[in-house]
């Protein structure tokens, strides 16, 4: 039964299995310490989660693998030009960025949406060609009408003739890190002062509706809250807090005792109300947390969690996405999102608007991917004005594929694992080429070729499976039909 | 009148009218600037018998029911190995060939090339057929991707494959083949240069590269001959109706097969017939975007996902080639700095893409 059951994971599992293994393999081949590894790895995952969180929606809405994501990332870029162009810096320069990137991600998004609509079916290769088109105007955008349409005076960003974009831009002094760097005690201070407007305000809403308001809960919380907020006052609590980035050892203790505390919390509250516990899982998250913090006393673990360092805000970020991921999906609004990727024939006859809640799904998709290629530029620091766009989609769908989603099912989860294992393979491909075969460029084209091959399975097995489905349940119900017809 | 005026529009097509009135806006622009004309003109006409055939290639696997095949760089492969292999093995420079004419060598060494391509495109095809069958429906998005992955494996291929020839691998002991492998010595321009001959006019002349013409109409012969046979006749039953002419006794899969194997078999001399054009042939990365042009030109023809004519073909290339032609020049008056023409050649080709999967889409797929 066990054996059974492992085989059966294993084969459900087979491209994550295969990648966790190519991953493990290729590390080992390219020899590099375990330090510039995961430190690398976890920049790269910093980076690029969540515009792989962003192709979610869409894959769950029946729109496919979103490969006009592209799209997104380019209101994005066009947003960047501008308040760089204008000289806003640092955190206010990147948020006014996103403000600026999000109207326009919503009107491109409306419009693929649109379009989407008029090709049901084949929304995959439609976003794929798209993708050249709007890189067509892009380029029209900023090689001709910046400059040579709308003035742009600016000798650093335009090229010496004033028509049309450098290459590249530094984004250097304007908003490079501004969101990795942003310490956590700014953080704790902002969510302090927005956890008690969103609590005023909802207890006046109520208020105004004449709802009741549970008034002992809230002034727990609020308590809870001012206390946390208190705790950073603390001279040593401060210091902590004020660096810039989170070391990743801190990041792990603070895990580790976190889980301890919220178990105990948990078991608390539970014999508190009377409700049941659930022992085991409780006892399995102590344990799993003892065991963590126990190997980062193995001294090469303990290396690299010391020289690691995270941005923390960038990765409450992609936390936030995955809740909001998940939230979705509980509301109205997902649930028809489901329904109409399930079937759209069901979801029309239950009454859904299909094509709005496509145009929806396809909408947040793109505002999302803006957002993120936002956070993939400050972070890397120089935009590539030509390029930095052109990849976006298949690296994001070929990271969410490596994980284990298909064309018709994609998790969070699948999206982080997938985001772990591509760049894992990305970053030693190249050098265990150059340590296997001494020459890097086999290895910088065997991931290509996996970033291109694995879509191509996924795409394939999916399309295959569309075609047995059917015939399996036409043969199932037809019984002995093809006998009746050459009767006839 | 009016009624006469939709019926026009809709038998030419909306986008055909939009991109022939385009192309001969270009026209009027070029000789109003005073260009030379009949020079741009012979480019045209040198254009067009070099991307035709690969342009053809679109006829079979549309008829045949898989839709446009972007994937015809499965076949571009083969023919790439074929070319190489002819330069490997110096055929071209053959004294005993090059005794009776060097054109003559220079044919022989592409014909080979050309057998090679074919024989080892029919394996490809067959396999990429075999492929298709199982993905039915999607056929588009997987001949896409499927595409993109072999350009991307042939680049580790590239690299390592055992050729020796100081024309193909890099010197100065670099590793693998070189990214552009000049023709010069082996088989340049040799159809173009086939009995060429110019047309003087009072105001130019107009180069007529007649042996590339005759060998692309040659293959839009043989392909419209195969179209007109018993098997042709049934691959097309089988990409309209495929319920049908299972039915009627058509083995459906089979004429798939067929048909998916002529387009890749027919990428191979496309391909060939472009590099000798080109006078270079492009490894690595060069051909990945070409399914994309020639399924462009077919619509810009008048084709769509489920019908494809040697006419659209014809046509297509024609158009696209022009305006691509034309435009580099013309958009150089008004805007001489930046390459307008390749935005221009995106925003054209992938717009008339998109344009066909609109039509093509939407519920009636299921």
């Amino acid at each position: 039964m066990t054996k059974n059951k492992i085989t059966s994971f294993l084969f459900e599992n087979k491209v994550v299995v295969l990648f966790v293994f190519l991953c493990i393999g290729g590390t080992i081949a390219s020899g590099q310490s375990m330090n510039f590894v995961v430190s690398e790895l976890l920049t790269r995952i910093a980076r690029n989660s969540f515009l792989v969180l962003a192709l979610i929606i869409p894959v769950l809405a029946g729109l496919g693998l979103n490969f006009g994501i592209v799209i997104g990332a380019m209101a994005a870029q066009i947003a960047i030009f501008f308040t760089t162009h204008w000289g806003f810096t640092g955190v206010g320069g990147f948020l006014l960025t996103a403000l600026l990137s999000t109207p326009l991600a919503v009107f491109f998004g409306y419009l693929v949406g649109k379009l989407f609509n008029n090709m049901k079916g084949a929304e995959m290769i439609g976003g794929l060609v798209l993708g050249y088109f709007t890189d067509g105007l892009y380029q029209l955008f900023f090689l001709f009408i910046l400059g040579g349409v709308i003035p742009i005076d600016n000798p650093k960003l335009m090229i010496s003739t004033g028509v049309g974009v450098k290459n590249t831009i530094d984004l250097k002094d304007t908003i490079k890190y501004s969101l990795d760097t942003v310490p956590m005690l700014t953080i704790i201070e902002f969510g302090f002062y927005i956890a008690v407007a969103v609590m005023v305000i909802s207890a006046v809403v109520k208020l105004a509706k004449k709802q009741e308001v549970n008034w002992k809960r809230t002034a727990v919380s609020l308590v809870g809250l001012v206390v946390v907020y208190a705790l950073t006052f603390l001279p040593a609590v401060e210091q902590f807090l004020s660096s810039d980035r989170l070391r990743l050892l801190n990041a792990v203790e603070l895990a580790c005792f976190g889980t301890l505390i919220w178990q105990a919390v948990k078991f608390a509250l539970c014999k508190a109300r009377k409700t049941d516990w659930p022992r085991n899982r409780a006892i399995a998250a102590c344990i799993v947390a003892v065991v963590v913090y126990a190997l980062t006393y193995v001294p090469a673990i303990y290396n690299v969690m010391v020289y690691v360092q995270l941005p923390v805000l960038t990765y409450l970020c992609i936390a936030a996405l995955c809740f909001f991921n998940t939230a979705l999906m509980k509301t109205r609004l997902g649930q028809n999102m489901r329904t109409v990727g399930q079937s759209r024939v069901v979801a029309n006859a239950a009454g859904i608007n299909v094509d709005r809640t496509r145009i929806i799904a396809m909408i947040f998709s793109t505002v999302l991917a803006s957002w993120g290629q936002l956070i993939f530029l400050q972070n890397v620091g120089t935009f590539s004005t030509y390029g930095a766009h052109t990849q976006v989609g298949q690296f994001a769908i070929a990271s969410l594929v490596v994980g284990g989603a298909s064309v018709q099912k994609a998790t969070n989860k699948q999206a982080i694992i997938g985001v772990i294992l591509f760049h894992t393979l990305f970053i030693v491909a190249p050098l265990a080429g150059k340590e296997l075969f001494g020459n890097a460029m086999i290895g910088e084209y065997f991931r290509v070729f996996v970033s291109y091959g694995v879509i191509a399975m996924s795409l394939a097995m999916h399309a295959w499976k569309k075609v047995v489905k059917p015939k399996l349940e036409a043969n199932a119900a037809a019984g002995a039909s093809p006998a009746g017809e050459a009767a006839q | 009148m009016r009624d006469n005026v939709k019926g026009v529009v809709r038998q030419v097509g909306l986008p055909r009218i939009i991109i022939g009135g385009f192309f001969l806006l270009l026209l009027f622009t070029a000789s109003g600037f005073g260009m030379d004309l009949m020079q741009i003109v012979s480019d045209i006409i040198r254009r067009w018998g070099m991307y035709g055939v690969l342009a053809l290639a679109m006829v079979p696997a549309v008829q045949c029911g898989i839709g446009l095949n972007f994937g015809i760089s499965m076949g571009i492969v083969g023919g790439l190995l074929g070319g190489l292999i002819v330069i490997e093995w110096k055929i071209a420079e053959m004294p005993s060939l090059v005794a009776i004419h060097p054109l003559f060598a220079m044919w022989v060494a592409i014909l080979i090339a050309i057998v090679i391509g074919v024989v080892l495109s029919t394996g490809i095809g067959w396999l990429y057929g075999l492929l298709l069958n199982r993905v039915k429906g999607s056929e588009m998005t997987v001949t896409t991707y499927v595409g993109f992955s072999i350009i991307a494996f042939m680049n580790i291929a590239w690299t390592v494959l055992p050729f020796k020839s100081g024309e193909l691998i890099f010197p100065n002991a670099g590793e693998g083949l070189r990214n552009t492998i000049s023709l010069a010595s082996s088989y340049s321009g040799v159809m173009n240069n086939t009995f060429k001959f110019s047309i003087k006019l009072p105001f130019g002349a107009i180069e007529i590269p007649t042996g590339l013409l005759l060998f692309f109409f040659l293959m839009c012969l043989l392909v419209w001959l195969f179209m007109r046979s018993k098997t042709g006749a049934a691959m097309s039953a089988a990409g309209a109706n495929p319920m049908f002419a299972q039915a009627s006794g058509i083995n459906v899969n089979r004429m798939r097969l067929i048909g998916t194997t002529l387009s890749t078999v027919i990428a191979a001399v496309g391909i060939l017939v472009y590099a000798q054009g080109f006078g270079f042939m492009q490894l690595y990365n060069g051909p990945m975007m070409m399914g994309f042009t020639s399924v462009a030109a077919v619509l810009i023809g008048g084709a769509s996902a489920t019908r494809a004519k040697i006419s659209h073909v014809l046509i297509g290339t024609f158009l696209y080639q022009g305006i691509m032609a034309l435009g580099l020049p013309v958009i150089n008056l008004f805007i001489p700095e930046g390459n307008l023409s390749e935005v221009m050649r995106l925003i054209i080709s992938n717009g008339i893409i998109i344009y066909a999967l609109a039509q093509t889409g939407g519920e009636s797929r299921d």
